[in-house]
């Protein structure tokens, strides 16, 4: 199968003034055309260095991250990020938002309203176009932002604990949105997370990440389907997964306590 | 007999809350109330000044009545003071608008980009804690005391402070901001125009309201110094012919142009910057 993004050796190692602290340690990934990828793993584990590494806002001590075959050499359109705080370009409405990637791309107007509409109509926002950021709430302006990343249509969307500031029922409400997306149009995506629920629902494969230095400790192939559902978090294999992988998170997280 | 005792009750549990909810930190409050609060404290201002006044609990020599103080701007108005106010309104617009052509791209370019930073900071920051005022005798020895040495006095002191402030307003464009830009298209130029300086211009032309009130007191001690018109001469003039109405005709017209002035801006911000408030 053809690799998307492949994580070769990378280290990250940051200097304190209590001398180098590694946060990242030989860390190797491969992730395939159109899975969806979680990463897993207690606060401090790294996972959101190793994210925007291959996102490349941040540079590796060592190793390199290929994606698409070209080396991350920075930020680039080819990945798409989404953060936990919506990052939302607050002078804009909605609408300008979501064009803002294909502007940049130079993506002619009349084409590039249609995408937006279309996108729009895919996270909910229907209604919602002309309003500005600052009159939405926590979940419409990660739709908001789910759908800026999308419209650029991206190799690659990366997610930084993409629901971790939103309430429960409106992380659930969330979490089926994308899967829904996911599974109408597949699509290359990397999720770091710490919620176990979230990961197991709505990836593939989720890797769970062990702290001080933050490495790969296990990685679950999640066989649950192409159909899941909301339901499928009350089915036997869900919560046999869910046990796996509270485990191993109860490990690394009593390690560290 | 109970049932409306009960209403009593709960009408004073409801009147007790209003007066909690005005009392409570950082609570908003009506614009209607707002409004009349800061009406009022002008309305105690006049009452004071009234009372010690006409109550002779100072004597006219130092503190003219209201009354006086109306008339005397009569006169004045009559003897041509447009012409005085008109001459100060112009000095610091000039000034301040020649510091501001400077003053923004140099702010910017120091908010943005470490180098300039590195290079224009300190001696800005040096510059700054010089009062312009204590410029004015060097520069009367210059350049005379002409509409030039006024204007240069503005510069002097605005300049160094819109550098500063702008460049700090383009500082705090968040970060992640930036960083999601880039992952949409932006190249390092593209983020300057369009993401740091939309996201910063609200709180830039918040930064130039408020260093325009310091411009104004500079332009007056400039005024004050050396100057043969302009409301800081007026004051002065007064002083020496100890009419003390026309001083405080000339404070308060300071003191209700920077009103409205101020005012006039923030609306402005408002209106142009909906979106940040």
């Amino acid at each position: 199968m053809v690799e998307s993004i492949v994580v070769k050796n990378v280290s990250k190692s940051f200097k304190t003034k209590s001398g180098n602290v590694q946060a990242l340690s030989d860390i190797n990934l491969g992730i395939r055309d159109k899975e969806f990828v979680s990463i897993l793993g207690t606060s401090g584990c790294g996972k959101s260095t190793l994210l925007r590494i291959i996102g490349g806002l941040e540079t590796a001590s060592e190793g390199e991250v290929l994606c698409h075959d070209s080396i991350v050499d920075g930020p680039g359109i080819d990945r798409g990020m989404v953060f936990q705080q919506y990052s939302l370009f607050p002078w804009m409405s909605v609408q300008k938002n979501i064009e803002f990637g294909l502007k940049q791309k130079k993506v002619e107007r009349k084409k590039r309203e249609m995408i937006a509409k279309e996108y729009i109509k895919l996270v909910g926002l229907k209604g919602f176009e002309d309003l500005f950021p600052k009159n939405l709430s926590g979940g419409m302006k990660q739709r908001v932002a789910l759908a800026r990343g999308l419209a650029n249509n991206p190799e690659v969307l990366l997610l930084d604990e993409p629901f971790g500031a939103l309430d429960m029922q409106t992380r659930e409400v969330m979490q089926e949105l994308l899967l829904g997306i996911w599974q109408s149009s597949p699509k290359t995506i990397l999720m770091v997370t710490h919620d176990i629920e979230e990961a197991i629902l709505l990836s593939n494969r989720v890797i769970i990440m062990s702290s001080h230095p933050g490495e790969i400790k296990e990685i679950l192939d999640i066989n649950l389907g192409n159909k899941r559902t909301f339901e499928t978090r009350l089915t036997e294999e869900f919560l046999e997964y869910k046990r796996i992988a509270s485990d191993v998170i109860r490990v690394e997280t009593s390690k560290i306590l | 007999m109970k049932q409306p005792n009960l209403e009593k009750n709960e009408t004073k549990v409801k009147k007790k809350s209003s007066f909690v909810n005005l009392m409570t930190p950082q609570r908003k409050i009506s614009k209607k109330v707002s409004i009349l609060l800061g009406i009022f404290s002008f309305v105690i201002i006049l009452v004071v000044w009234s009372f010690i006044t006409y109550e002779k609990i100072v004597g006219s020599m130092f503190v003219p009545t209201p009354g006086e103080t109306f008339k005397a701007m009569q006169t004045m108005f009559a003897a041509g003071f447009w012409s005085d106010i008109w001459i100060t309104v112009y000095r610091v617009m000039l000034g301040f608008i020649i510091a501001l052509i400077v003053a923004i791209p140099l702010g910017i370019l120091v908010g943005a980009y470490s180098p300039f930073a590195a290079l224009l900071e300190p001696v800005f920051s040096f510059v700054r804690y010089m009062p312009a005022s204590a410029f004015i005798p060097l520069f009367i020895f210059w350049i005379g005391i002409g509409e030039s040495e006024k204007v240069a006095v503005i510069i002097l002191g605005s300049l160094p402070q819109l550098v500063l402030m702008i460049a700090n307003n383009i500082r705090d464009v968040e970060k992640s901001l930036i960083e999601v830009s880039y992952t949409l298209g932006t190249n390092t130029f593209d983020v300057l125009w369009k993401i740091i300086l939309p996201k910063s211009l609200p709180n830039i032309m918040d930064t130039i309201r408020i260093v325009l009130g310091w411009a104004w007191t500079y332009v007056i001690v400039a005024e004050i110094v050396g100057a043969s018109s302009g409301i800081g001469f007026s004051i002065l003039q007064a002083q020496r012919t100890f009419q003390i109405d026309s001083i405080f005709v000339g404070i308060l017209t300071l003191g209700i142009i920077g009103l409205i002035v101020d005012t006039g801006l923030t609306i402005i911000n408002k209106k142009l910057f909906s979106w940040n408030f």
